[in-house]
């Protein structure tokens, strides 16, 4: 981690700079129509005009310009400061009970994640250890847990949250069924895996001890699964957050992460969006890391990392 | 209510069958590993079809498979128009640039350790972001139509397409290396000869996620605005009017566009890594 310190920022440090240095020209063209509007001499004169330039053009035909594209209030493409300032002020300046508050947004968006999280972990490891000790359920269900990896079911999210409003059954359950199915399939075909990971001199040494099949389970086949079980929970918190924040999109913009993209993209609010993006990306990034660190201290103390 | 009773039947006996022929002698067989789960899924349509006419359980919140089947049949010219602009025109294309420009970069960026070993952790945070969230800001830069849908696209496979390349990259041991040497093979020859034919393996593994990703990009990509046509249209669409068996009938042609696409890649792995110990049991 040490070793790779430096570049990570210097990654990051690029990241930042290309995202810059795409402002200028992105913005361009909107911020020569606002400093015309206010009077002040622009090459090539009219919007119209200027509309087929190119934007590299533009920008070395107006230099005076650049510092603008940085400031517009609904630019093409806000630049990283925009975007913290509007995070920091929707989230630290902000009281959590309003509206306009990312953490209250975050907040409807995390708590349907996680609900949905716990119920699809849960329901995936009872059917794993189904699938691992019961062969025809092996034989009939895995083979469709694996092909359901490979079909968008993110597509039927909508229709999910629309039948269960047609029945009465509104706010955090049917995102948190999204985020259950989503994260599902991806922690049944790990535990599986998890559970069949120890070797047969394993199994048979438990044999020797004449353990029964539930010491068996308890003893070998669960502990040996947490570094598979682990792996899955990271993908599947993922996935989670990604269908509460897709499931909050028929709804039709009310709360949440994903309402908050909605809303920014029907009103043009583009620094909206990104630091609605921006928390779900930190929001991602923290339940990840968080799992992270429970594997640690879990695989520390069972003494398998 | 006597549907219901069948259904509860029909599924004892298929399941009693299952268990027989799961634990029979020949359940090794290639043929019996087919037939158990192609019983298992029947018997869920069946389930499914006598539960939902038992009960009567209302068009707008569960048709029955055979009205999903017919709406299939019956609306067949405009799923093939939805497909076309969703997978071939939005998700195909940008799978392509995105897929094309991550191996690209990852070739270029490879040489450089430094470079590279600052751009795993940080392709790798990447790819496990929402990154579908940029979908509404990308359909407001190139449009409505599937030049949008392919820029979420290329966004969405570029991450794990390039931490997977880059991974697989540096994947040949110093022994390899040492043997490219010996045969005097300059950077490039061992670069064909051996660096890519190693790194094949984890490039198909992301060519593989990517197809799914590529897949759910252009359709939740359209829920933020598209032209009266594509996947993702037409099962918001069809969802506002409460018109369920055609939302199924799009989810039918998603499953059946996604697992043919993740099987497309799957056959051309196998032909490229033959040699490799997953290919070969």
């Amino acid at each position: 981690m040490r070793r790779s310190f430096l570049p990570i920022i210097v990654v990051i440090a690029g990241l930042l700079a290309i995202w810059y240095a795409a402002v200028v020209p992105m913005n361009i063209k909107m911020a020569l129509t606002a400093a015309e509007r206010s009077g002040i001499a622009v090459t090539p004169v009219g919007a119209k005009e200027r509309r087929d330039r190119s934007a590299m053009l533009l920008v070395v035909q107006n230099t005076f310009a650049i510092k603008d594209t940085f400031a517009l209030e609904r630019p093409r493409l806000p630049a990283p400061h925009q975007v913290a300032t509007e995070l920091w002020n929707s989230t630290v300046n902000k009281k959590i009970t309003s509206k306009r508050s990312l953490v209250f947004h975050g907040w409807i968006t995390l708590s349907s994640t996680l609900l949905g999280f716990a119920i699809g972990t849960g329901l995936g490891i009872l059917l794993a250890i189904g699938i691992v000790y019961n062969r025809a359920m092996d034989m009939s269900v895995m083979p469709w847990a694996i092909a359901s990896q490979t079909i968008p079911i993110l597509a039927i999210a909508p229709m999910i949250i629309v039948v269960f409003n047609s029945v009465g059954l509104q706010g955090i359950f049917p995102k948190a069924i999204i985020s259950a199915y989503l994260s599902f399939f991806p922690v049944v075909v790990g535990m599986v895996k998890g559970l069949r990971s120890p070797d047969q001199m394993h199994l048979d040494l438990l044999k020797t001890y004449n353990a029964s099949s539930t010491e068996g389970f308890w003893k070998l086949r669960l502990p040996s699964s947490m570094p598979f079980f682990f792996a899955s929970l990271k993908i599947g918190i993922a996935a989670s957050l990604v269908g509460a924040i897709v499931g909050e999109l028929p709804t039709g913009a009310v709360r949440g992460l994903g309402a908050r993209l909605l809303s920014g993209s029907y009103y043009g609010q583009t620094i909206q969006i990104w630091s609605a993006l921006l928390a779900a990306a930190l929001l991602a990034a923290a339940l990840v890391a968080l799992i992270g660190l429970v594997q640690r201290l879990t695989l520390n103390r069972m003494g398998m990392s | 209510m006597t549907l219901v009773v069948f259904a509860f039947v029909f599924w004892l006996v298929a399941w009693r069958m299952n268990v027989v022929l799961a634990n029979s002698a020949a359940s090794k067989t290639r043929l019996i590993k087919l037939v158990v789960p192609i019983i298992f899924g029947f018997t869920i349509l069946v389930v499914w079809e006598l539960v939902v006419r038992g009960l009567s359980v209302p068009m707008v919140i569960l048709p029955p498979p055979s009205t999903i089947a017919d709406t299939f049949l019956a609306k067949l010219p405009i799923l093939w128009k939805d497909f076309v602009q969703t997978f071939v025109k939005g998700a195909l294309s940008g799978y392509l640039i995105g897929c094309t420009a991550a191996i690209a970069l990852a070739i270029l960026v490879e040489r450089f350790d430094f470079i590279r070993r600052g751009l795993l952790p940080v392709g790798n945070f990447l790819a496990a972001l929402p990154i579908i969230g940029t979908a509404p800001i990308l359909v407001m830069w190139f449009g409505f139509d599937w030049h949008s849908k392919a820029a979420v696209v290329v966004v969405m496979v570029f991450f794990p397409m390039l931490i997977n390349t880059v991974a697989g990259l540096s994947e040949t041991t110093a022994m390899q290396r040492d043997l490219m040497k010996t045969y005097s093979a300059d950077p490039w020859q061992a670069f064909i000869k051996l660096r890519l034919p190693a790194a094949m393996p984890f490039i198909f593994n992301g060519l593989k996620i990517s197809t799914t990703l590529a897949l759910i990009g252009a359709i939740v990509a359209e829920f933020f605005g598209s032209p009266t046509l594509g996947m993702g249209f037409r099962i918001s669409a069809s969802i506002g009017q409460l018109a369920l068996d055609m939302v199924w009938a799009e989810i039918v042609v998603a499953a059946i566009a996604g697992s043919a696409f993740y099987g497309i890649v799957a056959i051309i792995e196998k032909g490229v890594t033959f040699w490799h110990p997953s290919q070969r049991g």
